[in-house]
């Protein structure tokens, strides 16, 4: 497979004094461009730490990540990631929010009109063009992700980091903002790694799942291609057998094989 | 088929699961429009309820001031007799016979005017020196402690040496001001600077902002609401000293004032300074709270 994303032998391992924790080890992965790859594991597995390091916030021990050729060494606008806590900076308004990012990476390429087009259009993909002068204080949780999503894809990056985007979420908010971002990812044909822990989530939006071993020295124990049909309709999907196994595979990985370290959680 | 017996196990096929049947049929009904005599009632009273409380304690405190004064052998006059002795005070606060002899509003306008400038230097040195030691660690060890002494030193004992330094009174009263008022500034401003959260960090790594983006786009912006803490504090204090300061520099000032009228034995316009000056510090503190508000909007969130 031709990999866009390639996460090779990557290894993180943190010393304090004396101490040192092994966080993940020898994790190979490769994304192809226009996948959907979701990352699940319980939680202190070194999911949002892999995430991270693609992200270039954090720089891995051993191993490198190759994106589109070129090795990832510090964090950038071609690998916009969407914060579990979204982020937002409070004092601007919700356009504000997605202008500061087209100002930076567009300043150049585009003419403010232009600019301004493009905010509003990507304000626009995720339902958000109406609240465009609201602060974040004014608007929901969901709102503020989905300006989170905006900012994120307004950047046109080359991938799209998601860090349990919708885990601060209630049910049905969370569900209406998986469709958007299966929308989304229908129109533009996003390459996405998504971090999760709701098996109907991954189910659902990614085309493989990644499945963590528990840590410390976590690495990727098992992936499973999900091959349903897109778009998928969530209701559809209940009654699908394809679905049912496919999230139950998922499920025996997390609560039979790795199931020992909950109470590390 | 394994798949079906897993589905089964997993979630009960829609045969065995009852339907929802409709509750019932949905009215609506109509909304009573308020009326709006009782509407602007409510806000009387709640407006009542803030200002009645204060004005009954005042009314009670003046009283009991007005019996425990009224002797012959009192020393210190009842509210009615400072009334009488300075009605010509309090009825004309812009007189100006030269010298020192002018209004209450030229007393506190010089007053405020020597506050303006040390305190707008000393926001000034005060946020420059915050950010340079919330940012780097080297400049916070460096200062810290030092500052952290030299904030204990009352204003008063920074005159003698400011008046040898200046040799004026003018400068040495702003100066104080400048010293007493800085503290809280910079240690704020450093606490702010410092305490910005690492999701704005992130989001600032992930655009790649130049250092100078970084510090106008996120670090001031989040710095803010500390920044006015500071500010606010500075500004009570810098009052505080002023009149402590003019007392001993002399000139026109309300400090100055309070002095000269102890020493002319003006025990009533003492009494009616003091409410001038308590009137001015609640009115300067709020002034900064309210730009703070204004200027923090949604920081918070």
């Amino acid at each position: 497979m031709d990999s866009y994303l390639s996460i090779e032998r990557v290894g993180m391992r943190f010393t304090r004094g004396a101490a040192v924790s092994e966080v993940l080890v020898d994790v190979n992965l490769g994304i192809a461009r226009g996948e959907f790859v979701s990352i699940i594991g319980h939680s202190g597995c070194g999911k949002s730490t892999l995430l991270n390091i693609v992200g270039g916030l954090v720089r891995s021990t051993t191993g490198e990540v190759l994106l589109d050729g070129a090795v990832v060494d510090s964090p950038g606008p071609d690998r916009a990631i969407v914060f579990q806590n979204h982020s937002l900076l409070p004092w601007l308004t919700v356009y504000g929010n997605v202008r500061i990012a087209v100002d930076k990476v567009f300043g150049r390429a585009k003419s403010a009109a232009e600019r301004h087009d493009w905010v509003m259009h990507n304000l626009a993909l995720v339902h958000m063009a109406h609240a465009k002068d609201k602060r974040p204080g004014e608007i929901s949780g969901g709102m503020k992700q989905r300006v989170g999503i905006a900012r994120a894809l307004a950047m046109q990056p080359k991938i799209l980091l998601m860090d349990e985007p919708f885990g601060a979420l209630d049910a049905l908010t969370r569900a209406h903002l998986q469709d958007s971002v299966m929308e989304i990812h229908a129109a533009l044909g996003n390459t996405v790694l998504m971090i999760t822990h709701d098996v109907d989530e991954a189910v659902l939006l990614s085309d493989r799942i990644v499945m963590m071993t528990n840590g410390p020295s976590a690495t990727i124990g098992e992936v499973l291609p999900i091959p349903l049909e897109r778009p998928r309709r969530r209701l559809a999907l209940a009654d699908d057998p394809t679905y049912a196994a496919c999230r139950v595979q998922v499920l025996r990985f997390l609560y039979e094989r790795q199931r020992f370290t909950t109470a590390a959680a | 088929m394994p798949h079906t017996a897993q589905i089964v196990s997993e979630a009960p096929t829609p045969a065995t699961v009852p339907k929802p049947a409709p509750a019932g049929r949905v009215l609506s009904l109509p909304v009573a429009r308020r009326p709006l005599a009782p509407v602007l009632g409510r806000i009387a009273v709640a407006a009542a309820a803030r200002v009645i409380p204060p004005l009954i304690v005042l009314a009670l405190l003046l009283l009991a001031w007005q019996l425990l004064c009224s002797g012959p052998g009192s020393s210190l006059p009842s509210p009615l007799k400072v009334l009488d002795d300075t009605w010509d005070f309090i009825v004309d606060p812009f007189y100006d016979n030269g010298g020192v002899d002018k209004g209450a509003f030229w007393q506190i306008a010089t007053s405020l005017e020597r506050v303006a400038m040390g305190f707008a230097l000393a926001a000034v040195v005060g946020v420059a020196l915050g950010v340079l030691i919330g940012q780097s660690i080297w400049a916070m060890r460096g200062l810290d402690p030092i500052f952290q002494v030299l904030r204990t030193i009352p204003p008063l004992a920074w005159l003698p040496i400011s008046l040898a330094g200046f040799q004026q009174a003018e400068p040495s009263a702003v100066f104080v001001i400048f010293i007493t008022s800085i503290w809280p500034i910079v240690i704020n401003t450093a606490v702010g600077v410092r305490n910005i959260p690492q999701d704005y960090r992130n989001v600032a790594a992930v655009l790649r902002l130049s250092h100078w983006e970084v510090f106008t786009k996120i670090t001031l912006p989040a710095a803010v609401p500390y920044i006015f803490t500071g500010l606010r504090i500075g500004v009570g204090l810098s009052w505080l000293a002023i009149i402590a300061a003019e007392m001993l520099i002399g000139g026109v000032g309300i400090g100055f004032f309070i002095w000269d009228a102890w020493n002319s034995s003006r025990i009533s316009d003492i009494v009616v300074a003091l409410v001038y000056v308590g009137l001015v510090g609640f009115v300067l503190d709020r002034l900064i709270g309210f730009a703070g508000a204004l200027v923090a909007r949604g920081t918070s969130a």
